[in-house]
C-alpha cells in the first residue's frame, strides 16, 4: 500500500467519523443489546424506548434549528411546563381549544425570545434564561401547584394511542422530523437560517431579513416545545407543571451536539439529532437493563458528549 | 462635533457607565427600602441574618461564576458540583472536620481542573465541556448515594458547627462568604491573574499576543469555580446536617442570572464582583419578600426573578448601545 492511499484513507476516517459516528454508535449499541440484553428486541421494549425518546426528539428539532443560527434556547423546558399547565385549564372547552391555547403560549414565548435576540440584541443564552427562570414558576402558579389528571379521550389518544401498530406519539415525532428536515433542505427559509448561522453580518449585508429569520426560528422552537409538552401530558395522563420537561433543555442540547451540529452555527444535522437523542436514550436503557443505575448512564453520557464534540473539532481545525 | 456636544456625550457616557456598574445595587436598595416599608417582619435583624445565611452558598457559586464569565466562558457544572460537594462533605464527616472540608474541595477542584484543561487545551466550547461535567458530576453523586437512596448524615459536630454557629450574630457561612468575596475583589483588582482574566474576556487573541498566559488563566478560573461550588455544597451540608441529593438543583442558572443581573457581560471582559454580590442579594431579598407574604405562592419568586433578569439585561443592552452611539 502506498503512502498516499494510506493518508487518503486516514482523511476518509477523519471526515467520515464526525459525519456518521453517531449512527455507528447507535448501530453498535443496538447490536450489543440484541445479543446481550434479554427481551431487548421485544415489541413492547422497542415501543417504550421510542415513546420515551419522542418528546426529546421533538424539542431537539427546534433546538437544532436555534443552534444552527448560532443561538441556544434554555427556555424549552419552561415552555413545556406552560403548555402542560394550560391544558387542564382549557380542556373544558374541548381538546382543540386546549391544544390551541398551549400552542399560542409557545408562540408568545418564542416571540419574546426571538425579539430579545433579534431586535434588542441580547445573547441567546441570556434572553432565554429569563424565560427559563420565570416560565416554570408561572406555569406552577397558573396550575396552582396541583397535579391534575387528564381524562379527555382524544388528548389521551395522542399520548398513548396506536396508529397502524405504531404509537401516535412516534408518528407525530416522525412527521415533525420530516417537516423540519424538508424545510431546512428545500426551502428558502432553511437556506436563510443556515446563512444567518454561518455569517450573520454577511447575511445582513446581503439584504436578507435576518431578524425575521431569527424570530421565526425561536417561535418554531418554542412551538415544538409546547407540542412536546402537551404530548407529555397526554402520555403521563396528568399535568404536573413542576415536573414536565424538567432539564429537557440539557437533553435536547446534548442530542443536537452529539448528532454533529456545531454550536457555532451554519450547519444543522436533523437526522444526526434524532440519532443523538436515540443514542442517549439507548445508553440509559442499556445501563438499566444491566443493573447499572442512572449514575453510570450519566457518566457514560458525559464521556459520549466530550468524545462527539472532540471528534467534530478535529475535523474543523483540519 | 462642537465642544458642548462633546461635553454632553461625555456626561451621558459617565451616567450610563455608572448605571451599568451600579444598576443592580440601586435596584437592590430600592427593593430593600420597599420591603422595609411594606413588610413588618422584614425589619428584624433576625430576618436580615436569615437572608444572608441563605445567600451564602449561592454567593460562593456566583463568585466563581463571575471569574469564569469574565473570561468569556461559562460553567454549567457548578449546580452538580454543589450537590456533589454536599454529599461528599456529609460522607467524609465521619473522618472528622478536616476530611469533611477537604474531600469535597479536592474532588470538585479536580473536576474543575478537568473542565479547565479541556477548555484551554482542546478549544472545545465551555458550554459543552461543562455540560458534560454537569452530567458526570451528577452521575458521581448518584453513584456515591446509591442512586440517590442513601442520605449521609453529618457525623462531625465540629463540621456541623461550621454551618450552624455564629459570630457577632452572623453565621459563620456569612463570614466565610464575606471574606472570600473580599479576597476575590482583591485578586481581580490587584493581581496579574485578575488582569489576565479581564484581558482574556476582552480579547483572547490580543491577550495571547501580549503574552498573557491565556491557557493557564483559563484553567485556574475553572478550578476556582469548581472549588467554590464544592465549598458551597459543603457548608450547605453542614447547615442542613446531611448531604441532600436533590437532583437538578439548577444552581448554575441561578448563579448565571445573579452574575448577569450584577452587570457582568456574558461576552466577558466587563463586570465586577460587587455587582454579583448585589445580584445574589437581590434574588435573595425577592425570595424573602415572597416568603413574607404568607398566602403568596412561592413560585412567584421564580416569576419575579425572571422578570427582573429580563428587565435588567434589556436595560443594560440599551444603555450599552446608547454609550456606543454617543
Amino acid at each position: 500500500m502506498t503512502t498516499s492511499t494510506l493518508s487518503a484513507r486516514r482523511t476518509d476516517v477523519r471526515s467520515w467519523l464526525p459525519e456518521y459516528g453517531v449512527y455507528l454508535a447507535v448501530g453498535l449499541l443496538v447490536l450489543y443489546n440484541v445479543f446481550f440484553t434479554p427481551y431487548f428486541l421485544t415489541l413492547s421494549n422497542l415501543r417504550i424506548q421510542l415513546i420515551q425518546v419522542a418528546p426529546i426528539v421533538i424539542v431537539a428539532l427546534g433546538m437544532a434549528l436555534v443552534i444552527g443560527t448560532e443561538g441556544i434556547d434554555l427556555s424549552v423546558g419552561s415552555v413545556m411546563a406552560l403548555a402542560a399547565a394550560l391544558i387542564p385549564l382549557y380542556l373544558g372547552y374541548g381538546v382543540v381549544a386546549a391544544i390551541g391555547v398551549s400552542l399560542a403560549a409557545g408562540i408568545a414565548v418564542g416571540l419574546i425570545n426571538g425579539v430579545l435576540v433579534a431586535r434588542v440584541g441580547l445573547q441567546p443564552i441570556v434572553a432565554t434564561l429569563a424565560v427559563f427562570v420565570g416560565g416554570r414558576g408561572l406555569a406552577v402558579v397558573i396550575s396552582d401547584g396541583q397535579l391534575k389528571d387528564i381524562r379527555n379521550p382524544e388528548l389521551l389518544y395522542l399520548g398513548s394511542g396506536d396508529l397502524l401498530g405504531i404509537p401516535v406519539l412516534v408518528w407525530i415525532a416522525a412527521v415533525l422530523v420530516a417537516i423540519v428536515a424538508f424545510v431546512l433542505r428545500r426551502t428558502v427559509f432553511g437556506r436563510r437560517l443556515l446563512a444567518v448561522g454561518g455569517n450573520r453580518r454577511a447575511t445582513e449585508l446581503a439584504g436578507l431579513p435576518v431578524k425575521r429569520v431569527l424570530i421565526t426560528v425561536y417561535v418554531v422552537c418554542a412551538v415544538l416545545a409546547s407540542i412536546a409538552g402537551l404530548l407529555s401530558v397526554a402520555r403521563i395522563q396528568s399535568s404536573d407543571a413542576s415536573a414536565v420537561g424538567l432539564l429537557i433543555e440539557l437533553s435536547a442540547i446534548t442530542a443536537v451536539v452529539v448528532g454533529g451540529t456545531p454550536l457555532t452555527g451554519g450547519k444543522v444535522r436533523i437526522l444526526g439529532t434524532v440519532a443523538g437523542a436515540l443514542l442517549m436514550q439507548l445508553v440509559i436503557a442499556t445501563m438499566i437493563k444491566h443493573d447499572l443505575g442512572p449514575s453510570t448512564a450519566e457518566m457514560a453520557q458525559a464521556v459520549i458528549i466530550l468524545v462527539a464534540v472532540y471528534v467534530a473539532r478535529e475535523r474543523k481545525t483540519r | 462635533m462642537s465642544a458642548t456636544d462633546t461635553a454632553r456625550s461625555e456626561r451621558t457616557d459617565r451616567i450610563v457607565g455608572v448605571v451599568q456598574r451600579q444598576g443592580a445595587f440601586a435596584v437592590l436598595v430600592t427593593v430593600v427600602v420597599f420591603a422595609l416599608a411594606v413588610f413588618p417582619d422584614f425589619r428584624s435583624l433576625d430576618n436580615a441574618g436569615t437572608i444572608l445565611v441563605a445567600a451564602a452558598p449561592p454567593m460562593l457559586i456566583a463568585l466563581g461564576m463571575t471569574f469564569v464569565i469574565l473570561t468569556g466562558g461559562i460553567d454549567l457544572s457548578v449546580g452538580s458540583l454543589y450537590v456533589l460537594g454536599g454529599v461528599l462533605a456529609a460522607w467524609a464527616s465521619r473522618y472528622g472536620l478536616v476530611a469533611a472540608v477537604l474531600v469535597p474541595l479536592a474532588v470538585c477542584a479536580t473536576i474543575g481542573l478537568v473542565n479547565g484543561l479541556l477548555i484551554a487545551y482542546t478549544r472545545m466550547a465551555p458550554f459543552i465541556v461543562t455540560l458534560a461535567a454537569l452530567l458526570g458530576a451528577r452521575g458521581l453523586m448518584r453513584a456515591l448515594s446509591d442512586e440517590g437512596s442513601t442520605t449521609y448524615v453529618v457525623q462531625s459536630d465540629a463540621f456541623g458547627t461550621l454551618g450552624t454557629g455564629s459570630l457577632l450574630g452572623l453565621g459563620y457561612q456569612v463570614w466565610l462568604a464575606v471574606v472570600l468575596v473580599l479576597i476575590g475583589m482583591l485578586v481581580l483588582a490587584r493581581t496579574g491573574f485578575g488582569q489576565s482574566v479581564y484581558a482574556i474576556g476582552g480579547s483572547e487573541d490580543a491577550s495571547a499576543l501580549m503574552g498573557v498566559g491565556v491557557r493557564r488563566t483559563k484553567v485556574w478560573v475553572y478550578v476556582l469555580s469548581g472549588l467554590l461550588a464544592g465549598l458551597a455544597g459543603a457548608i450547605n451540608a453542614a447547615k442542613l446536617g446531611s448531604g441532600v441529593t436533590v437532583l437538578g438543583a439548577g444552581m448554575e442558572l441561578d448563579a448565571i442570572a445573579a452574575v448577569v443581573i450584577g452587570g457582568t457581560l456574558l461576552t466577558g471582559g466587563a463586570g465586577s464582583i460587587a455587582g454579583t454580590v448585589a445580584g445574589v442579594l437581590l434574588l435573595g431579598v425577592i425570595q424573602n419578600m415572597i416568603n413574607q407574604v404568607g398566602d403568596l405562592n412561592s413560585n412567584w419568586q421564580q416569576v419575579i426573578s425572571g422578570v427582573f433578569l429580563a428587565v435588567v439585561v434589556v436595560v443594560q443592552t440599551v444603555l450599552d448601545r446608547l454609550r456606543r452611539a454617543s
